[in-house]
């Protein structure tokens, strides 16, 4: 029961919610959802061209739950040249990117940008190209190595058993080049929502240890979070550089 | 009971679109627990449906403690029930029943 303690403690991350955006009262039954279940941070999955009104209400809607909104995108280049131009059209409009990649060209340009928060792979096992050279790039890069709950839970019979020894081997890996875990739901509706707790003992399943799998839900989402909305905000100059004064704010020595 | 086995009670709601009766329920949780850990595993866990309520949409289990996560992750990989979509969240684990239903029920 000491993970439960652990985890009480602990403020968790959901940074994929795939509601339909169209339907609001779904939409809001999933946050509320999400919210009662233990998720601070709700990231929910946005068209690339949505408008900051739309976000805006959003927010409203997230706000009124309890929840903290976290905008992501997902892009799905079909090639390299094509992440990009994605990246450089989407990176400052949302708080987390995530690369759907589906091919091995683009997980390799993926995995070495440092624009790229989170690197996801279809649930078909052929698909998922995370193997050690994956991970090396990865892990230089401060990508982060996505893992949806949704398929996990969806999958059965012989599928879930080769997504279940796939996600084992890529989890190995992710731990031998010392790349980031992120667990997330990656539910389009209310019934593949789970407890944090209830992701962390799922992610027994592909031998993730209680402690990694709580805070693949909980430290290192909010850690991407944070360091992107620092670097979003409006006085971030590089790294450990920020601007605290300007203009009219400074005296003169 | 044997001599250093302990069980541990668990609380869960359960989230569905119908109604489910009780042996529905357990039919469902023993076919998560097979299709997840097999024969072996199943019957490690000591796995009976101790208290269900339809009306309020809760239900309690009780199993071994060491085949807690076991179980834990076999209620929450169910997905369906009598072949609509359900969703079981965990409420709480106790020692003891009595305690259960003071901490979280």
């Amino acid at each position: 029961m000491q993970g439960d303690r652990d985890a009480a403690m602990k403020k968790f991350a959901d940074l994929h919610l795939c509601p339909s955006l169209r339907n609001t009262d779904s939409l809001k039954g999933m946050i509320n959802t999400a919210y009662r279940l233990g998720y601070h941070f709700l990231g929910v999955s946005l068209p690339a061209k949505i408008s900051q009104g739309e976000i805006q209400e959003l927010r409203e809607i997230c706000n009124t739950a309890g929840a903290d909104l976290v905008t992501r995108v997902d892009l799905t280049p079909k090639t390299s040249r094509d992440l990009l131009n994605q990246l450089r059209h989407f990176r400052r409009r949302f708080e987390v990117v995530a690369v759907t990649c589906l091919s091995k060209a683009v997980a390799r340009q993926a995995a070495k940008d440092r624009r790229v928060d989170l690197l996801s792979f279809p649930a078909d096992p052929r698909k998922r190209f995370f193997d050690a050279a994956e991970g090396e790039l990865a892990s230089k890069a401060l990508a982060a190595l996505e893992i949806n709950m949704a398929s996990v839970l969806s999958l059965q019979g012989f599928p879930r058993v080769r997504l279940l020894s796939r996600l084992r081997w890529e989890a190995e890996i992710a731990k031998r080049f010392k790349v980031p875990l992120v667990v997330s739901s990656g539910a389009d509706n209310e019934y593949l929502l789970r407890a944090p707790r209830d992701f962390a003992t799922l992610s027994n399943l592909f031998d993730l240890p209680l402690s990694s799998a709580l805070n693949s839900l909980s430290e290192v989402p909010r850690s991407i979070v944070e360091r992107n909305r620092l670097k979003l905000s409006p006085g971030y100059v590089a790294p450990g550089v920020r601007v605290i004064k300007e203009g009219k704010d400074c005296q003169r020595v | 009971m044997p001599k250093g086995l302990r069980r541990r009670y668990l609380a869960f709601k359960i989230v569905s679109e119908g109604t489910v009766t009780e042996g529905e329920l357990t039919k469902a949780l023993w076919d998560a627990v097979l299709r997840l850990f097999g024969e072996y595993g199943a019957s490690q866990t000591g796995l009976l449906l101790v208290e269900y309520n339809g009306e309020r949409k809760y239900a309690i289990l009780r199993c071994w403690h060491k085949a807690l996560e076991l179980v834990r992750a076999s209620v929450a990989s169910i997905t369906e029930l009598k072949g609509k979509p359900a969703a079981l969240h965990v409420i709480g684990v106790s020692g003891t029943l009595k305690a259960l239903h003071k901490k979280f029920l």
